[in-house]
């Protein structure tokens, strides 16, 4: 069994109008090289599902989002990703904009094949005043009222994960995994990019097999793209490229996204994009931040 | 054994105030959003409240809290749980947690808004954060604010521009709810601390802080404050507090919060 595909290859099974989710959450372990190929293509009219940070501020810039299921997005020491920003106050973004545990609610009840999770969180909000996709409803247990958080299914989730095998055991050893086991549960089909492809037996101690937050067979395609993290971090690989996402939030001020996008992404490949911004060993050392 | 202290910054009387919050919480989760609130709450835990949790802000329950800002190389932060993100809403929506946050708005009904202002909800004028975890916490736990700019700015005279969490407006209380479940609690700005346990909720004056009066608080807020017969000045930190907010702080970064760093008692 051979999971193996090139970014090429993962970007060309995603459609038109589909949904995706994208793991990691505001500027870490965001699947950035499988990001860059998407705005290298065609695609559009995307439902994004995601914790979002540049992934989805690069998404809107390139025009590519037509509706963003968010709770927030941002690049933490720069609390206001300004691509997403200019998207919401432009009026032609639609948004599903919820709690951060209702996103997770969402993600489980598709992973699970129930049609939503009822919650008190929303009510009393303006998240129930303006989702009319998200319902209120009577419980049969007792006199309140629940919020029915709609599964959120996906027709792909893209993750960025340390090692892998060929057959798609996918090993996250940075201190938080994030939400990444439940939009891969919660897609039809998950892409991963990995720091490391190793033999299946690179994980047989159980400290290891415990890192591993998902079966293999919820992986369709592995891609080796060490470095594709970046300049969201990969922890304990590298930190976040301070330097380079104040680059990116300047653009936006002058010289705008197409500006960014021809300086790093056009017609260039990952390695390519990688000599750009000063090679693998340089983003190896990227220091990781202090909380 | 506890000295006021003479010389002492007014973030460092938000710091202690904000401690406060925490004294009679017993074992919860506590997170403090931004540099004083995280001050607060460590200053809390280790003082009044020893049985506070805090995280490392990443993906640790800490035995003791970390200081602010860059650590020597040596440093051991001590762990005792991990607390991811996935995980973190198991212990936020039980109940046990109290958070304090920095709102951009609120509303006289203890709404907050941290996600977008101005125009209208599908092209505001200022996209912010987004409602992150607001919901969920102020309908599940206990409920902090910390504002360092006191103004109608942020105290608005209508309703929050995006409501973000639960309060006490009458409009929006789910079915099934009481006022009683929402647990708001005080409301710690540059001017002094508040709270919505005045008539109907209002939003009443708990303590000024040195040199403020009861005309610049009403001056500077949005909507009608309840203002008690007897109102308190804001407690001066002690010596002590302030020995430990130097160990949180090293770096001073609390120094840097409010315009200006303005003394604890006006000159």
């Amino acid at each position: 069994m051979n999971k193996q595909m090139s970014l090429q290859e993962m970007v060309g099974q995603l459609r038109d109008g589909m949904t995706i989710g994208i793991g990691g959450w505001g500027p870490r372990r965001k699947p950035m090289a499988l990001i860059r190929e998407i705005l290298k293509s065609d695609l559009k009219d995307l439902t994004i599902v995601a914790y979002g940070g540049a992934d989805v501020g690069m998404l809107c810039a390139a025009g590519k989002v037509r509706k963003l299921v968010f709770a927030f997005v941002s690049l933490d020491f720069i609390p206001l990703e300004p691509y997403f920003r200019a998207a919401r106050q432009s009026g032609e973004l639609e948004v599903m904009e919820i709690d951060e545990g209702m996103m997770l609610l969402g993600l489980r009840a598709a992973a699970w094949g129930c049609p939503f999770i009822p919650t008190k969180v929303g009510l009393g909000t303006d998240v129930i005043k303006f989702n009319p996709d998200i319902k209120v409803i009577d419980s049969p247990y007792d006199d309140k009222e629940w919020v029915a958080m709609p599964a959120l299914k996906l027709d792909a989730a893209l993750v960025h994960v340390d090692r892998a095998d060929v057959r798609g055991v996918c090993q996250i050893k940075a201190p938080d995994h994030h939400m990444d086991d439940w939009f891969v549960r919660a897609a039809a089909k998950t892409y991963v990019t990995c720091e490391e492809i190793v033999e299946a037996d690179a994980f047989a101690e159980p400290a290891d097999a415990r890192l591993v937050f998902w079966e293999r067979n919820f992986t369709t395609g592995v891609a080796l793209i060490p470095g594709g993290a970046h300049p969201s971090s990969c922890s304990p690989n590298y930190g976040f490229d301070i330097p380079h996402f104040q680059e990116y939030n300047a653009s936006a001020k002058e010289g705008g996204f197409a500006a960014y996008f021809d300086k790093y992404i056009k017609g260039s490949s990952e390695e390519e994009y990688q000599a750009k911004v000063g090679g693998l060993d340089a983003i190896r050392k990227l220091p990781q931040p202090v909380y | 054994m506890s000295t006021p202290a003479s010389d002492y910054s007014l973030a460092e009387l938000m710091i202690c105030a904000n401690a406060q919050a925490y004294a009679n919480d017993g074992e919860v989760l506590v997170t403090g959003i931004g540099v004083l609130q995280r001050l607060a709450a460590s200053l809390a835990m280790l003082t009044t409240n020893p049985g506070i949790m805090m995280t490392d802000s990443e993906a640790w329950i800490l035995s003791t809290p970390n200081p602010v800002g860059k650590r020597p190389a040596d440093f051991v932060q001590m762990n005792e749980n991990w607390m991811g993100f996935s995980r973190i809403f198991d212990n936020v929506w039980s109940g046990r947690r109290h958070l304090t946050g920095g709102p951009t708005q609120i509303d006289r009904f203890g709404q907050s808004n941290i996600s977008a202002m101005g125009g209208d909800y599908q092209k505001p004028k200022v996209q912010m954060l987004g409602v992150r975890g607001f919901p969920g916490n102020s309908i599940c736990h206990a409920n902090s604010y910390m504002v360092p700019a006191h103004g109608k700015r942020v105290f608005i005279e209508g309703e929050c521009d995006v409501v973000c969490t639960i309060g006490y407006n009458p409009e929006r209380l789910p079915k099934g709810y009481s006022f009683d479940e929402i647990d708001l609690r005080c409301v710690y700005t540059n001017l002094g601390v508040f709270d919505f346990n005045g008539p109907n909720r209002q939003m009443q004056i708990v303590s000024l802080h040195p040199g403020v009066s009861v005309e610049e608080v009403i001056e500077n807020t949005g909507f009608e404050v309840h203002v008690p017969t007897a109102i308190a000045v804001t407690a001066a930190p002690t010596e002590e507090q302030l020995a430990i907010i130097r160990q949180m702080d090293p770096h001073n970064m609390r120094s840097k919060q409010l315009k200006d760093n303005p003394p604890g008692v006006r000159a």
